[in-house]
């Protein structure tokens, strides 16, 4: 029987470096393949290139044309000014909740906060998604006046939306980490609650604070659904928030499905697919990274 | 009314005083003026009846330990002293608990002021997760202090008070967590002091470290009690005869006796603190 | 010297404490300080999302919320009629996903507690594979599944089974349902291990003690005890699964078919996906708006009763652990 679980354990391990391995695999041939380069090469994506005769070379991506171009700056644009509003939207909601829940909220309105953040946890990014089209995107171009309906901060604020669960989890687990002993010491010297607050949590929840929010923008950078439905999907390369956007994941989304199995355009969308995991991984690995440190900070030698 | 910022005037750092030094006598316990003073205190945990009807004085400049076996109520008496146990869920209280006259548990009362004239010191050491300095001048700082010489000045003198200076002025800067435990208590004693209380609380301070380190503690103690009023908490009674001049026996929740520490070690009135202190029980 | 006060007080009769406690008698001015009024507003607003969100689904969807719209199927363009063949591919993909991720989860977890040793450094390799696993776009996932299952397992099952004829090397259900299963495989590792980790030692050494083997004991022992918390682990994989569009998107997920799938090579409609087509690829929006909605809400409804489902189970086994 043993062998049954070990060679099960091992399937299910070997598929997860085969994902790891197979998107490497697919990607690769925008280093190494002749045939890939004549259409597009690594310089070809991040020079500006010609797009009209008349105007100025700029980054463009239009694998769909007569001369695809693959420029990669207006996808990564994209995504960084989505996931930019939704990380500034987030924040401060979910870190302002984090404290009040671990520092100030009685216990029934803990109890509300909880299942509130779960169920919000719960909800399906393609449901977001749709409320922020249907819904939120109208009021906002309303209210506020703006050019285009579907832009970067109505997508950046539906992410935004999604990722208050993760940061409001990791925030409020560093806030009640820091040990009793500092409120108290902090008390006895005449420190009002917000003094303690500012000075003695904050600063010791800091790191793990600042790891909920690399998970919260790692989350977001790669979330589909919501930019597919509410960001544009135009690859512009503007400066204003407001403006369409494509991202990284949108148009792996967008465009795998008429790709040619094999063609340039494949394993550039297998490229860019690489690039987003790699990203994330990274942005994971360092919000862990700081848990591990707050943990090692706060347990290490008190006394 | 107790709501006054203390101001920090400028003192010539001096060394703590010892005995036969004639100025320092002089600021000798006052046994006449009582600092602080519980009337009719009783105290409960929920339904938990954990102090009856407490009448304590505390006379200034003075230290006067509170001993007895565990559990009895002294660590809570204490802790009623600065309004420590305020946010303790189910804590309530009645009776009469003052400094100067003024009952400390008036509505209207700043807390966060009162803890300022009232320091305490723990059990359990525990300074910041940030520098020595940084440390010291926390007090400081929440009071609005924002001059550097004053906040340096301040740290400096409270260092050398609690006989830490020497071990650490090279050190200023680092991490608190990397002194030792007996260090580390001793920087906590420097941190309740650089807001010039009154009045200091101390909760079994030496209770954790080692016989070298409480010996310093204890020291530290007789020479501050020129300046400060003194109120510890301890369960070593070798430790109360040596270094208190009031003690009071707490049992079950009772103050049972108050007295001189002379009167209480060697012709309790009660049978209880003399079973207690010949070591019959507890 | 002052007198020596040494009197006992006897207490004869314990007087009744006060009503009100000392934190209740601070509260107000604690309370009405900035910081706790401002984190309270920030999460106030939080809960204030939500309750839009939701009564804003909860509104526009459920005047059509029939038994005829969960059992009927689409007419007229998508502006009439039910949904049901989503709601059915939804429970199959669902249902195929399940009984591929448990067992590879189950066994996963399995191993990393009770066959590997610590320190090993495949161990260690693995608990890293299966953690960042969970951090991996679902959009890469989906990648995986067209690039992996269709294009190469799938057309080679073709070429070998069926002479080369397109069966397996295109969307299909049985693709999509194994994409989701590893995107979901690291949910149930995790709870699989939870519950794993609150069987106390001694039931393991007595178990040994009497002479089990180990897969003796961890069937006979662990897993029984475990089957609560495994169950929470299934139970939250579907409800992801269900939820997730972006894996499926190319995998097997199609907007109008005529059939129900049946054979593991069919594709499928699904409420997800037929959310997301209807509200960007749709004609005419506006017309199709009701129907869309409800669909919302059956979505909502059904990852929400899952969530609950397991989050009660989940605390019914913690309450009885904890005993």
């Amino acid at each position: 029987m043993k062998y049954v679980i070990t060679s099960a354990a091992f399937a299910a391990i070997a598929v997860i470096v085969l994902i790891f391995v197979f998107i490497g695999r697919e990607a690769l041939p925008v280093f190494t393949s002749p045939e890939v380069h004549e259409e597009v090469t690594i310089a070809k994506m991040v020079t500006p290139l010609e797009w009209r005769a008349s105007k100025p070379k700029t980054y463009v991506w239009q694998p769909v044309s007569e001369v695809p171009k693959y420029s990669l700056f207006p996808l990564v644009l994209g995504s960084l000014k989505a996931t930019f509003v939704a990380i500034l939207f987030a924040t401060p909601f979910a870190v302002g909740a984090a404290m009040y829940s671990s520092e100030f909220a009685p216990r029934q309105a803990r109890e509300i906060i909880k299942p509130v953040i779960e169920m919000l946890a719960g909800i399906p990014s393609v449901v977001l998604g749709f409320f922020a089209l249907i819904v939120l995107a109208g009021w906002l171009k309303d209210t506020f006046d703006w050019k285009y309906r579907l832009n970067a901060t109505t997508a950046g604020i539906a992410l935004g939306i999604a990722v208050i669960p993760i940061i409001y989890t990791v925030a409020e687990e560093a806030l009640r980490a820091v040990p009793r002993q500092y409120r108290e010491a902090g008390q006895a010297l005449g420190a009002s609650p917000w003094q303690i607050a500012r000075r003695v949590v904050l600063p010791a929840a800091a790191p793990g604070i600042m790891a909920a929010v690399a998970l919260g923008f790692g989350r977001a950078i790669g979330e589909t659904m919501i930019v597919l439905m509410a960001s544009g999907n135009a690859a512009t390369w503007t400066l204003p928030l407001t403006d369409s956007v494509r991202t990284m994941s949108a148009t792996i989304a967008a465009e795998m499905a008429e790709v040619v199995n094999g063609s340039a355009h494949y394993h550039v969308l297998f490229f860019v697919g690489a690039l987003l995991f790699v990203v994330t991984f990274l942005i994971n690995l360092l919000g862990e990274m700081y848990v591990g440190r707050l943990k090692r900070r706060l347990t290490g030698s008190a006394g | 009314m107790i709501d006054k910022v203390p101001t920090l005037p400028r003192r010539p750092a001096t060394q703590p005083s010892r005995s036969g030094d004639t100025e320092a006598e002089s600021r000798m316990a006052d046994p006449t003026t009582v600092k602080m003073r519980s009337r009719g205190l009783d105290f409960y945990y929920g339904a938990n009846h954990v102090l009856h009807n407490v009448d304590f004085d505390v006379f200034a400049h003075s230290v006067t330990a509170l001993i007895g076996p565990s559990g009895c109520g002294k660590s809570t008496f204490l802790r009623t002293l600065n309004r420590m146990n305020d946010q303790i869920p189910g804590a309530r209280l009645t009776g009469e608990v003052s400094i100067d006259g003024n009952d400390i548990y008036d509505p209207l009362v700043d807390v966060t002021a009162l803890r300022r004239r009232i320091g305490m010191v723990f059990q359990r050491s525990n300074p910041f997760p940030k520098s020595i300095y940084e440390n010291v001048a926390f007090g400081l700082r929440i009071a609005g202090v924002r001059d550097k010489r004053v906040l340096d000045e301040t740290v400096e003198e409270s260092l050398k008070l609690s006989a830490l200076w020497d071990e650490v002025k090279d050190d200023l800067n680092k991490p608190a967590f990397m002194f030792s435990g007996g260090q580390q208590q001793r920087l906590c004693i420097a941190r309740a002091l650089a807001v010039r209380p009154e009045v200091i609380l101390m909760d079994e301070p030496a209770s954790a470290l080692d016989p070298i380190s409480t010996a310093k503690i204890e020291e530290l103690i007789e020479d501050l009690k020129v300046r400060y009023t003194i109120v510890i908490v301890t369960h070593n009674m070798q430790q109360a005869a040596r270094i208190s001049q009031y003690t009071g026996f707490f049992y079950m929740g009772d103050l049972v006796e108050f007295g001189p520490t002379a009167k209480i070690f060697t012709t309790p009135s009660e049978k209880r603190t003399e079973d207690y202190v010949t070591g019959r029980f507890g | 010297m002052a007198e020596a006060t040494a009197t006992t007080r006897s207490v004869s009769s314990s007087p009744e404490p006060p009503r009100e406690t000392l934190a209740q008698r601070s509260r107000w001015k604690r309370l009405l300080s900035p910081l706790p009024i401002l984190t309270g507003f920030l999460a106030v607003c939080v809960i204030t999302m939500l309750v839009v969100i939701l009564w804003n689904i909860v509104a526009g969807g459920v005047g059509r919320l029939t038994w005829e719209f969960m059992t009927g199927a689409p007419t007229h363009g998508m502006t009439e009629g039910g949904i049901f063949p989503a709601i059915f591919g939804t429970v199959f993909l669902v249902l195929l996903m399940t009984i591929a991720v448990i067992p590879l989860g189950v066994a996963t977890a399995i191993y990393l507690r009770y066959y590997a040793r610590p320190d090993a450094w495949f161990a260690r390799a693995v608990r890293v594979a299966v953690n960042n696993l969970a951090g991996v776009p679902a959009i890469v996932f989906g990648l995986f599944g067209l690039g992996f299952f269709i294009q190469f397992v799938g057309r080679g099952i073709d070429n070998a089974f069926f002479g080369g004829a397109l069966t397996f090397g295109q969307p299909a259900i049985i693709w999509a349902s194994l994409t989701l299963a590893l995107l979901t495989l690291p949910v149930v590792i995790v709870a699989t291990e939870e519950a794993m980790r609150t069987i106390p030692n001694d039931y393991l050494e007595a178990s040994y003690a009497l002479g089990a083997t180990r897969w003796q004991t961890i069937s006979r022992v662990v897993l029984p005890n475990s089957l609560t918390g495994i169950l929470t682990g299934g139970i939250l994989a579907v409800s992801r699964g269900a939820g997730e569009v972006a894996p499926i998107m190319f995998t097997g997920a199609a907007y109008f078919l005529p059939y129900l799938p049946k054979k593991l090579n069919d594709q499928f409609m699904e409420l997800g996906y037929h959310v997301y087509v209807m509200s960007t690829q749709s004609p005419d929006v506006e017309a199709t708006l009701p129907v869309l909605y409800s669909t919302v809400l059956v979505l909502l409804l059904l990852t929400f009763a899952l969530n609950a489902l397991g989050v009660l189970i989940r605390y019914r086994l913690r309450g009885r652990q904890a005993v």
